[in-house]
Formats: C-alpha cells, structure tokens, sequence
C-alpha cells in the first residue's frame, strides 16, 4: 500500500498555504539496476487538493519530478481547524489520499 | 492551439493505457469521472523536445515575459535529483503553471492547474540530468507566457 | 543651502550604496551558492517520513519476546526519548560500557526483544530494496532532540577514555593512501569538488554544524543515512576495512565528534546533497 503523505496547512491573512511532501519513488524509467536491467517507470501523475468539496490545485507530474515529492501552494479562504484534503494516482494506479487540518 | 490538446487527448484516449487508467481511476473512486477535468496530459510529458512538450500544452509560441513570471531556481544545485522550483505570477487570471527543463530526457516536469481563489504561486522539486534551463510557461487570460533560467549541476564531493 | 547638503548626502548614500551592492555581487563564492540551494531545500525534509517509521518500530511489539521498545533506556531512564540524542555517547551501567544511539538499540533490541545481533547487524543501513529498522528507529530517537543542545558529558572516566581514542583514530594515518580522517577534515578552507570540508578538530563551528545535522536525507541517495552509515563512508573513502556495526571504534569516534559539537542546538535530522 502506499505510504501516508506529510501535509501541512497554515491559515494567515485570509490565505492557507499548504505544504506536501509525498512518499514516493518517482523512478524515470530510464535507471539501470545493478544486472543491467531497466527500472520500469513509476511516479505520480495526479495530485489534486481539495478543500470543502472544492478542488484548490490541481498538478500533472512526469517523471523528472524528484524522489520524494514536494509541492507548495497557497489559496484563499481557509480558516484554522478546517480541513484540507490531498490525492494522488501514479502511472500503476496505486493512490493515496491524506487529510490534514489547517492550523492558524 | 485547442486542437492541439483535442487531438492529444483523444490519443490518449485511444491508448489502451490511458483507458485503462482513467477506468481504474474511477473504479477506486479517488477521481470521480466529473472531476477528470484534464486526463494526464500524455503527449506533452512525454516529449522529448521543448517543441514538442509547448504544443502538448497548447502553448507552441509562448510569449517572452520576464516581469511577469517570477522564476526562483538555485544558481548551483548540489545535486540534480533534487532542484528546488517555484514559480509565481503577477499577471491576471493565471490558470495553469508549467514547468520544463530543456535539457532532460523527458522535457516537461510538472504542470498545475489553478483555479479561481488559488494564488499563482507553486513550489516543488525536480530532477536535472545536467546544467541545462528551467523553463516556466503561464498561461493566463487563455495565453502562454514565457521566462527560463540556468541552473548549474554540480557532481558532489563526498562529505557533506 | 539645506537641500543641497541634504541632495549631497543622499548622493553620497546612493554612491555608497551601489558601491556595496558591486562589492557584495563580486564576492558571492560558489559558496555561497550553495548554502542557498541548501537552504532552498531545508524545507520538506523526506526525513521525516523516517521519523514516522521509527515511531512506529519504537512503540510496536516485535522480535521473539514481542514487547515493543518502551521500555528502553537511551540514558534518561527507560522510555524516555526526548533529549536522549544530545547527551549520547554515555556510558551504561548495564553493560558496562561507552554506547552511542546505535549501539545502545541495539542492547534493547537483544536483551528487550529477543533479536539476535546477527540479524540486526547483517544489514543495518538502507538500500533500494529493503529499509532498515535500526537506522529508522535512529532517525526517530535523534529527531526528539531537535533544539536541544549537545550536552554530552565526560565525566565518567570510560567517556573521557573513548573521547581520547577517538581522537586518536581521528586523527591515525593508515591504509593504501596513508589517510587519516584529519587529512580532509582538520584543516579549514579545503574543499572536495563543490564541497567545503568541515574542520572537525580545530573549529568548533565547523564541529557543531557538521555533527548537530546527522542523520540526514541524502537527495543523492534518496535515503535517510545514520551517523555510523556516514562514519563508514569516510572509512570507506580513506580505503580502510568497513567498521563492525556499533564497534568500540565507531563509538570512541563518535564520542570525540559529538563531544566537540558540545553547545550547539541539536539539528537534525539534516537534509543534504
């Protein structure tokens, strides 16, 4: 199973800024293992956050994104003790979806 | 410039790959099939030229615009597979934010989609084969706008 | 009269002014450079994902006895975690002896949970394909000493003891290229590549900042590394034979490290090149 993300929101001024850093190989394709043999690509290609049912960022990823992804971004609204939601899919159709409250 | 991205879509389409994904995608329930707004825009980042990976985003002639576009790339990276980028706008009504590097096997990185109430401000990080240009296309008010900067890659040392 | 002195003065000030910005602009070093892409990159830290991980591992019954390692003590009495890091190396009653983080978990893990040494030490540090738990478990135990400062004490005559021992391998020249780890790292203003090497002897700044950010994310490696982990990869640089896993040597070293990062805020787990 996919591993959890870290995701951090902070509201100020009437904007959140959310943090996200994602568990993930983000492997090229284009890497050799140790006999020789091509790593087959695998990286996210999908993320979306969401915040009340509404999408605030959408991002496509290829597979020059690093290891280990991380994204910032701000929108406004959003105020402490709500929530903000992140997804992502990669190109084997593994997801994971995390939650995080936003904090002032 | 839209018949660009009709045309690309429906390959993707038509690739068994990408229906198979997107039916997945639904079937986990994660992206609703309402919210496929934009399917992975294939095409584009699968590109092997900067050419190539601008009309896979509908941008073919983007606009050189260095007072609009703020580019923030390290002069030196310490390493490549990890290359901080963020890119923000001054301009109005910015709607989607690409990143691309020009000298990469695959060309095009990362592309976000902002709507309406979301700042056009992204951060994230990506891999440099070698020193070569961080390209930020922004498209606002439905057109490409454009500004790079070099990064230098540097091999480590050994200590850190 | 006044607004001439007053466009005078202003003038001089703008003149000054850009005279700086020139001055300021020739010497940004490469440097400098780099401290900003590291700083461009301190936040965000995959680290922490192996914080989780040991967090996890710390509180989870495991091995033949299935108790979970609350109960260890790190040297501030059993279970306590917070604050242990910056005064390690210590020395243990238990086990009569000088241990730093590594090899006191290890002490937990075989007399707690059962595990035998062999299968703790056959594969301690990270790779592609497996993770470790030990180095997990490490990066968790030295993250609850983040802000606190390096405090550790040699007192106790077995510390003072290793802390000379490992200023002496320090400092021991040996093996096929006749290197010592003080041939990289007791000068300052050398570098390797890119890279300047810290003075770890004779610049307590240098000392403090090299040790108070291990263990660290290697964006190179894509991997969480231990402090023994990058011990070993000096060994290895210098051409010596690898260190046993929580040796007497790696601890003695380690001592002379930390007790010269003594002060300084504990920062780590780093995030490096």
């Amino acid at each position: 199973m996919a591993n959890p993300m870290k995701i951090r929101a902070t509201a100020k001024e009437g904007v959140t800024e959310v943090k996200i850093l994602m568990q993930h190989e983000m492997e090229t394709g284009l890497r050799k293992d140790a006999d020789g043999t091509l790593i087959p690509a695998w990286f996210i290609t999908e993320v979306k956050a969401q915040y009340q049912g509404r999408t605030v960022m959408e991002a496509q990823f290829g597979q020059s994104v690093s290891k280990n992804p991380y994204l910032l971004f701000r929108f406004k609204g959003g105020a402490a003790g709500e929530k903000v939601s992140v997804s992502w899919v990669d190109n084997k159709g593994e997801s994971r979806t995390d939650e995080a409250t936003i904090a002032a | 410039m839209s018949n660009e991205i009709d045309l690309s879509r429906r390959k993707v389409l038509k690739a068994s790959g990408g229906v198979g994904l997107l039916a997945l995608l639904g079937g986990i329930g994660l992206f609703r099939p309402s919210d496929a707004l934009a399917e992975w825009n294939k095409a584009a980042f699968s590109s092997k030229a900067m050419d190539e990976a601008l009309a896979g985003l509908g941008a073919t002639t983007p606009e050189a615009n260095a007072a609009g576009i703020q580019l923030t790339v390290p002069e030196i990276a310490e390493n490549g597979s990890v290359v901080p980028v963020t890119v923000s706008s001054s301009l109005a009504n910015v709607e989607q934010i690409s990143i691309l590097v020009d000298k990469n096997p695959n060309v095009l990185a990362a592309s976000f989609t902002l709507p309406q109430g979301t700042e056009a401000f992204v951060t994230t990080r990506v891999k440099m084969g070698q020193t070569a240009n961080v390209v930020a296309i922004v498209k606002a008010d439905g057109k490409f706008y454009r500004t790079a900067k070099e990064v230098k890659v540097t091999a480590g040392g050994c200590g850190g | 009269m006044r607004t001439k002195q007053t466009y005078k003065a202003l003038l001089l000030l703008v003149l000054s002014a850009s005279f700086s910005a020139v001055a300021a602009e020739a010497t940004v070093t490469d440097s400098d450079r780099i401290e900003q892409y590291r700083e461009m990159i301190s936040d965000g830290n995959p680290a922490e994902f192996d914080e989780m991980r040991g967090e996890e591992l710390w509180k989870k019954a495991a091995g033949p006895n299935k108790v979970s390692l609350e109960q260890c003590d790190l040297g501030k009495g059993a279970g306590v975690v917070k604050g242990a890091y910056s005064e390690m190396p210590r020395f243990f009653k238990d086990t009569n002896k000088v241990q730093d983080l590594e090899s006191r978990l290890l002490t937990c893990m075989t007399t707690l949970q059962g595990f035998t040494e062999d299968e703790i030490t056959a594969k301690p540090f990270a790779s592609d394909k497996k993770q470790s738990d030990i180095s997990s478990l490490t990066t968790y135990v030295v993250g609850q000493s983040k802000g606190i400062k390096m405090a550790v004490s040699t007192k106790h005559p077995k510390v003072k003891e290793a802390y000379e021992i490992g200023k002496r391998i320090f400092n021991y020249r040996a093996g096929p290229y006749d290197f010592a780890c003080s041939t990289c790292h007791a000068t300052t203003g050398v570098r390797i590549r890119m890279q300047d090497l810290p003075n770890l002897s004779h610049n307590k700044k240098d000392a403090q900042s090299a040790y108070t950010t291990w263990p660290a994310y290697r964006v190179s490696q894509g991997q969480t590394r231990s402090f023994q982990w990058r011990l070993n990869d000096c060994f290895r640089q210098q051409r010596f034979p690898e260190p046993k896993f929580a040796s007497e040597a790696t601890v003695a070293l380690t001592t002379f490290l930390a007790v010269s990062a003594n002060g300084a805020e504990f920062a780590g787990p780093g995030l490096k090149r």
